[in-house]
C-alpha cells in the first residue's frame, strides 16, 4: 500500500550513505565555521510512524531551534536542521562574540537570529550541495526557515506532503556531537532528510538502482 | 470504565475519548488542529489531532480516519455516540492551524492550516456542533489539554505561556 513497502535493506543502505556525505559536509563546514571538532554519529535510517519520528527529536513538545528548507528540483522533499536551546546559544555566542545571548528567553537578538540563520544556511548548504554531486540532481533548496519552537509543530509541517500518502516516513538522521564531550554528553544536534514519497525512486534511480 | 485524573495523550493523526475526572492532550499542534467534542452533561470528551482538512487529499486509502478533518469529526462523533453522548448536547473547542512557514511553492500544502480549519468547522456544521471557543492561526505550536471536570482547555504556547479558553 504505501510507498515505504516497496524499500528493502540495500535501499536503506544507500539512503544510509546519503545521510553520511551530506552530513559529513555538513559537520565539517560547522566545525571550519566554529573553530571545534564536531563529530557525526553513523547516519540512521529508520521507517517510522509520524509519533515515532516527534520521538526521535526529543518528544512533540520539545523546545528546539530549527531551521528548516524545502527542497525543490528534481527530488523534492524537506529538510530540518535542529538543535536544542543551550547548543544552538553556545553556538552563537561563539559565532557573534556575544558571551549574552541565549535561545531560553525571548526576545532574541537581531543579530543573533541572523546568525541562526547563517548557520543553517550553510549547513544546509553543504549537505545538499554534497547530495546533488554525488547524484548528479538538481536540488534546489528554498530561503531557510528558522524557528524556536515544539518540535512537534515544526516537523508536522515536513509531514504534510508524506502524510497524503503513508502513515510512514522515511527519515535519514544523522546526529551530531562535540567530540570533546563524547562519554557523558548527549546528542546534540539532528540532521532530518525527509524525502517526498515520489522522490526516492528519482534518488535511486540517479545511482542506478531500481526501486 | 474507571477513569480517574489520569491524562491521556493523543498523537498525531489519532484521536481518544476521555470520561469524568480525566483529562485529554495532544502535543505539539502546528498546522494540526486539536478538536475536542465534550458532553457536559456526563462529562465524556473526545479529541482528534487532524492534520489534513480532507480525506480525498490522501493519494493512497488510509484507515487512519484521524488523519482527516471529514473523517475525524465524523468517527469522533460515532464514538462518542457509542459511549452515550448525544450529538445534540455536543460542543466544541479547538485549537491549532497555524501557518508555520511561509514559503512560496508550487504545493498548496503551504496553506494547510487555515485549510484545516474551514474543513473541520465545514464538518461541524454538517452535525450541527457549535463551537464556544477556539485559538486558532499564527505562526506557533500549541499544546493543549482539556479537562473533563472544568470544561476548560488549556492552550501552551512557548512565548506566551498557558491560555484558559
Amino acid at each position: 500500500m504505501g510507498y515505504e513497502k516497496k524499500i528493502s535493506s540495500m535501499h536503506l543502505d544507500i539512503l544510509k550513505e546519503i545521510g553520511n556525505i551530506g552530513a559529513g559536509h555538513a559537520a565539517t563546514a560547522l566545525s571550519t565555521l566554529l573553530d571545534k571538532k564536531i563529530d557525526m554519529k553513523v547516519p540512521s535510517v529508520q521507517v517510522v510512524t509520524f509519533d515515532e519520528m516527534m520521538d526521535m527529536a526529543g518528544g512533540p513538545d520539545n523546545i528546539v531551534v530549527s531551521v528548516f528548507l524545502r527542497i525543490e528540483g528534481d527530488a523534492p522533499g524537506s529538510m530540518f536542521f535542529l538543535l536544542p536551546l543551550e547548543q544552538a546559544s553556545t553556538y552563537i555566542r561563539t559565532m557573534i562574540q556575544d558571551r549574552s545571548f541565549s535561545f531560553s528567553e525571548p526576545p532574541y537578538s537581531e543579530l543573533g537570529l541572523s546568525a541562526m540563520q547563517e548557520l543553517g544556511n550553510i549547513l544546509s548548504g553543504s549537505y545538499l550541495s554534497s547530495l546533488s554531486d554525488f547524484t548528479s540532481l538538481k536540488l534546489l533548496p528554498s530561503v531557510p526557515a528558522l524557528s524556536v519552537d515544539m518540535a512537534g509543530a515544526i516537523i508536522g509541517f515536513g509531514l504534510l506532503e508524506i502524510s497524503q500518502v503513508s502513515d510512514y516516513a522515511i527519515v535519514i538522521d544523522t546526529a551530531l556531537k562535540e567530540e570533546e564531550f563524547e562519554e557523558s554528553e548527549s546528542v546534540k544536534g539532528h540532521f532530518f532528510l525527509l524525502p517526498d514519497p515520489d522522490s526516492f525512486e528519482i534518488i535511486f534511480q540517479s545511482l542506478g538502482v531500481k526501486l | 470504565m474507571i477513569e480517574v485524573n489520569t491524562v491521556v495523550r493523543v498523537g498525531i493523526a489519532d484521536m481518544n475519548i476521555v470520561s469524568k475526572g480525566s483529562s485529554i492532550r495532544t502535543s505539539g499542534l502546528g498546522s494540526c488542529i486539536g478538536v475536542v467534542l465534550y458532553d457536559e452533561l456526563i462529562k465524556l470528551a473526545g479529541m482528534v489531532h487532524v492534520m489534513l482538512p480532507h480525506s480525498s487529499l490522501g493519494k493512497e486509502p488510509s484507515m487512519k480516519l484521524a488523519k482527516y478533518a471529514d473523517t475525524g469529526i465524523d468517527e469522533l462523533i460515532r464514538q462518542l455516540g457509542e459511549r452515550g453522548a448525544k450529538v445534540e448536547r455536543l460542543k466544541c473547542k479547538m485549537a491549532g492551524g497555524a501557518q508555520m512557514f511561509q514559503f512560496k511553492s508550487k504545493s498548496d500544502v503551504m496553506r494547510i492550516g487555515p485549510r484545516n480549519a474551514e474543513a473541520v468547522k465545514e464538518a461541524l456544521l454538517k452535525h450541527r456542533v457549535p463551537i464556544v471557543a477556539e485559538d486558532l492561526g499564527g505562526n506557533k505550536g500549541r499544546t493543549i489539554e482539556f479537562f473533563t471536570s472544568t470544561g476548560i482547555l488549556h492552550v501552551r504556547t512557548v512565548n506566551e505561556g498557558t491560555r484558559e479558553l
